[in-house]
């Protein structure tokens, strides 16, 4: 059974959160609502949980009309960014606690508690208290909590960003193997993340000031963003976007930069356009000059901001590579990764193939 | 500097300790005097300095001949500072944590309005209430009775205990709340089964300041008692004659602050629970 979200609009204090959102959500499989911060990630999550009421719209699933239900009839499950216990209760209670609202058998709780401990690698820990343990067990307790439910959606509020990196990265496979292996319950993961999108695969919705930009499979909405916005929140660091002309065979940036035309642009008519590259696609080289105005290794990648003659520009290469600020450079704009957006709607014109 | 910190943080510690327990020990010397051990000059130490007599105790509980005995006034305020706590604790907390969890609204006023409205009961000096209380309680043929003390020390110690309530629920997150509705607790569930469980620093603040205000409480006690009632602040002060009786007084006033000496022992390990949430 699907769940069906039609215009649905949230307003608090003369905020808008949902600016009339409509979306469908399949019964199963994992969805990523990606969005930066205010874009209505948590609000969307939590309309679904029935903790919030819209001013207007409809939630309904089967024809059934959802907002009646109240959260602590909805049976969801939700995990959020703050690691949220309950401070008073043993690991081993707060698992069990949404069981023993439902008056549950104690052997079938001490069965799901089995399960659901080993899953997350718990067992250790079923007696203490939430507060005697690091940020990641206490996510994992309240991952375990939502997950011993059983319940048909588990909504996730960027679960793991209060993590450090190495946790994240692993508490991100294990997620990803927990959402799939179950083909009957419905996971919504929100994040700002690209990357976490793409690991966890399946559906990709993009939040943007309370609307749905795009939504389709995650494949989908990287190799061909509806329009800027999507492709500035689904790539990290951004798409770079450049004003140009296209025509005469050309790509014109700026009076001074004109690069050949790629093939996937020749049946554009000629114009103004955003042109957009990612910025790991853009390569250290010879054509277009720049200066470094900033130059961060992150890890495992070099991360440079570049001044061209045109605008700027940010570059992301594998491997550490220092750089001095006000260094100059010169680069390659591969043109056949472009993607070009229309000036007006800036909705997306023309894609690289075969991403 | 590193040496003459714990040197100044010592000598601080012990003015300090020294500016609080003095008076405790001058009023424990006086109240083993006898009236010339009193007005004989200053004398510290039993046995040497004076020689003690336990008379004033006596006669605060109606030997040697005294004229009062204070065991029924203590009786009387701890079930009328007692009751009057436990009532307003248990509104209290209720209406807190409507007003910190859910909005409210009648016209322009909200739910700051509201909590303001029961803070403001205690900017009011409280001679402003001595009349409408008086009246009220004659009219209900409760003047001069526990049970009328009750009522009255109750409206005066609602606004505290809600007042730190409020505070208290709006430091526990929301998120917890929802997590409970999420796993399947009502509202009143969620109040009774999570919230409450985690406010036992707050209910704890809330009761010593209930139980603090109501046992010092003379104003009241004072205007709506005649006869049949008495509360212990009252009959204290009752002591006092055309020779102020320095023992008896004495005496008295380590009796009437002696269970709050008790209770700040008592509860002084919940007092700095570190914050609810389960951040870190």
């Amino acid at each position: 059974m699907t769940y069906v979200l039609d215009n649905l609009t949230v307003k608090q204090g003369g905020e808008v959160h949902l600016d009339g959102l409509s979306l469908t959500l399949p019964s199963s499989g994992v969805v990523t609502v990606i969005g930066r911060t205010q874009a209505g990630k948590t609000t969307l999550l939590k309309v679904l949980a029935g903790l919030i009421a819209p001013s207007s719209g409809s939630l309904t699933s089967g024809g059934e009309n959802l907002l009646k239900i109240p959260a602590w009839r909805r049976r969801v499950g939700m995990v959020y960014q703050q690691f949220v216990n309950y401070p008073h209760l043993t690991v081993r209670d707060n698992i069990t606690f949404p069981l023993k609202r439902r008056g549950m058998t104690k052997a079938a709780m001490e069965e799901k508690l089995t399960y659901v401990t080993e899953l997350l690698g718990l067992a250790a820990f079923l007696d203490r208290r939430p507060a005697e343990l690091s940020g990641g067990q206490q996510q994992r307790v309240a991952l375990a909590r939502s997950l011993v439910k059983d319940t048909e959606v588990l909504l996730l509020d960027e679960p793991l960003v209060n993590l450090d990196y190495k946790l994240r990265e692993q508490l991100r496979d294990e997620f990803r193997r927990i959402f799939h292996a179950s083909d009957n319950r419905l996971v919504v993961y929100a994040t700002t993340e690209p990357l976490e999108a793409m690991i966890m695969q399946g559906q990709v919705v993009v939040l943007h000031e309370g609307r749905v930009v795009q939504a389709g499979d995650y494949r989908e909405v990287y190799s061909r963003p509806a329009n800027t916005m999507a492709a500035t929140i689904f790539n990290d660091p951004p798409m770079n976007l450049f004003d140009a002309r296209i025509g005469n065979g050309q790509v014109q940036f700026g009076p001074d930069t004109a690069l050949a035309l790629p093939a996937h642009f020749a049946a554009l008519p000629s114009g103004d356009y955003i042109v957009g590259i990612r910025a790991s696609e853009a390569t250290l080289g010879d054509e277009v000059p720049a200066r470094v105005a900033l130059a961060e290794i992150n890890g495992s990648t070099t991360v440079l901001h570049l001044d061209l003659p045109f605008g700027s520009l940010v570059l992301e290469r594998d491997g550490v590579d220092p750089h001095a600020i006000g260094e100059q450079v010169r680069i390659n704009l591969p043109t056949e990764r472009f993607f070009a957006f229309d000036t007006k709607t800036r909705n997306l014109a023309a894609a690289p193939a075969g991403d | 500097m590193a040496r003459v910190y714990p040197i100044l943080k010592v000598t601080v510690i012990v003015l300090w300790s020294a500016f609080v327990i003095a008076p405790f020990l001058w009023a424990l010397t006086t109240s083993f005097k006898t009236a010339n051990g009193v007005t004989g000059g200053p004398t510290y130490i039993p046995f040497v300095d004076y020689e003690p007599s336990a008379a004033a105790w006596q006669g605060l509980f109606g030997g040697g001949g005294g004229s009062i005995d204070i065991a029924g006034p203590f009786a009387s305020s701890m079930v009328v500072t007692l009751s009057a706590s436990i009532v307003s604790l248990v509104l209290g907390t209720l209406a807190a944590y409507g007003l910190s969890r859910f909005s409210y609204k009648a016209g322009p006023i909200g739910n700051g309005d509201l909590t303001f409205f029961f803070v403001s009961q205690r900017i009011m000096p409280p001679v402003v209430l001595a009349i409408p209380f008086f009246l009220m309680l004659g009219w209900l043929g409760l003047l001069d009775t526990i049970a009328g003390l009750v009522i009255v020390y109750v409206a005066l110690l609602l606004p505290i205990a809600v007042w730190v309530m409020v505070d208290f629920f709006n430091t526990i997150p929301r998120e917890l709340d929802e997590t409970a509705m999420i796993d399947g607790c009502t509202p009143f569930e969620t109040f009774w089964r999570v919230i409450l469980p985690n406010s036992v620093p707050g209910l704890v603040v809330a009761g010593i300041f209930c139980i603090i205000f109501g046992w010092n409480d003379f104003f009241f006690a004072f205007t709506l008692t005649f006869t049949q009632t008495q509360l212990l602040p009252v009959a204290i002060v009752s002591l006092n004659s055309s020779v102020t009786p320095w023992w008896s007084l004495s005496a008295s006033a380590l009796i009437s602050v002696a269970p709050l000496i008790v209770i700040a022992f008592f509860v002084e390990r919940y007092l700095d629970k570190g914050s609810i949430g389960g951040r870190k």
